[in-house]
């Protein structure tokens, strides 16, 4: 796996005309992970939006090594098309290997399920999709933004233990949910603490 | 990189030609059929009327049918994440959006082009109009294709964003229109030199103007 750095560096974040929080620090190095906690609207997914790049910080740094993979409320995948197609674009994008792709489907219980047309797949169903997703990218940086939602108790605890293995690997985990995320080792950080 | 264009390539046109619920190609080509066979019904079977004002039509026919997908073309994957997911794997917006323009193009450039032929028999068009309607096709349909996704990306996210990229598309489609339908005038041949003009400048415009907005879009 590519080396892989998170830092954060005195960072706000404005939405609208209101800044959510700012004066946020933080570094994450190899095989560290760190949930960022708090309320609705507070600014968790700006932060991690913020991280990918994907949208810009009101001031302060983001410093990243690695690539990133990201997982938030959008599937990413073509409602349209059956659950497997949707999956194979993504690989054929990421290069993944149909070993690796495969495992990835079959751990998160998604073998019944490819034929599917993903516009009839459940949130939670989906979710599952994106991890897949997600584990073909192989990235070091995992941004996830409320990962467990809509998930039955057996996949959060399988979404829990793939990203801790993912963390045991040398990578890093940054998770935004309000609900209880459990693996060993866990960082947390109250976001509300640098709102204003 | 080539591996991912011709996923790229190869997504757009499973959703753009075959089409999902959207049907693809075939709604444009049904509607552009549709206009060739009302037209003789409107102005009577007057057949030297109908050859000579056909070209026309199935110009003014195309440019709508080419409206039919716009809402296809960008919105959805600026709403269900996929640009965001092609931006962390560093794949530039403009990229995407110029695969976008060629699979837009043969998802409907050459089906319309194939039913002109019907079309031209239906409102009695000689051989010599038909194959400069075609030329003109060949040459006009890249340009309507690059303005259209152009002016989806633009519309995307917008309340009303549909109605908007039509009427859009059609005041910035005139050139085309007015160069392709010209060069069936006698003597009118060099329409079809600045109709492909047209087409280039559009073309050339497109992946950049497109890419922007969907950067613009993203907030």
């Amino acid at each position: 796996m590519q080396e892989a750095k998170i830092a954060i560096r005195d960072l706000a974040c404005r939405r609208g005309d209101r800044v959510l929080f700012r004066g946020l620090s933080l570094a994450l190095n190899a095989g560290e992970a760190l949930q960022v906690a708090g309320g609705n609207g507070i600014g968790k997914s700006s932060l991690l939006r913020i991280v990918a790049g994907l949208a810009p910080a009101f001031a302060g740094t983001v410093e990243r090594e690695g690539a990133i993979g990201l997982v938030d409320e959008r599937p990413a995948l073509d409602t349209s098309q059956a659950l497997g197609d949707a999956l194979a674009f993504w690989a054929r994008i990421d290069g993944t290997s149909q070993d690796a792709a495969q495992a990835a489907r079959d751990r998160l219980g998604l073998a019944d399920l490819l034929d599917v047309p993903v516009r009839y797949l459940s949130t939670g169903q989906k979710k599952r999709a994106a991890l897949a997703r997600l584990i073909g990218q192989a990235a070091p940086l995992w941004l996830l933004d409320e990962p467990l939602n809509g998930l039955d108790v057996h996949a959060v605890e399988l979404t829990e233990a793939i990203v801790a293995e993912h963390c045991a690997g040398g990578g890093i985990a940054l998770v935004a949910s309000h609900q209880p995320f459990r693996i060993e080792g866990l960082q947390r950080l109250a976001l509300a603490d640098f709102a204003l | 990189m080539t591996g991912r264009v011709f996923a790229l390539l190869k997504r757009d046109l499973a959703r753009l030609l075959l089409g999902g619920r959207g049907g693809g190609a075939l709604m444009p080509v049904l509607f552009f059929l549709s206009v060739a066979m009302l037209y003789p019904f409107a102005v009577g079977p007057d057949a030297p009327l109908l050859a000579r004002t056909g070209g026309g039509v199935i110009w003014v026919a195309a440019l709508l049918a080419a409206i039919l997908p716009l809402d296809r073309l960008v919105e959805p994957d600026i709403e269900q994440g996929q640009f965001d997911q092609w931006a962390l794997r560093g794949i530039s917006e403009e990229l995407v959006i110029a695969v976008r323009v060629l699979a837009h193009w043969l998802s409907f450039g050459p089906p319309l082009m194939l039913a002109t032929l019907p079309a031209a028999a239906l409102l009695g068009l000689e051989a010599g109009t038909l194959a400069i309607v075609e030329l003109g096709l060949l040459a006009g349909t890249p340009g309507l294709a690059a303005l259209g996704v152009t002016v989806a990306a633009l519309t995307a996210g917008l309340r009303g964003g549909t109605a908007l990229a039509g009427l859009l598309v059609i005041p910035m489609a005139v050139p085309i229109l007015i160069f392709g339908a010209g060069s069936l005038a006698i003597g009118g041949e060099s329409g079809l030199a600045l109709t492909a003009a047209a087409s280039l400048v559009l073309l050339a415009i497109a992946p950049f103007a497109g890419g922007a907005a969907v950067r613009a879009a993203r907030g």
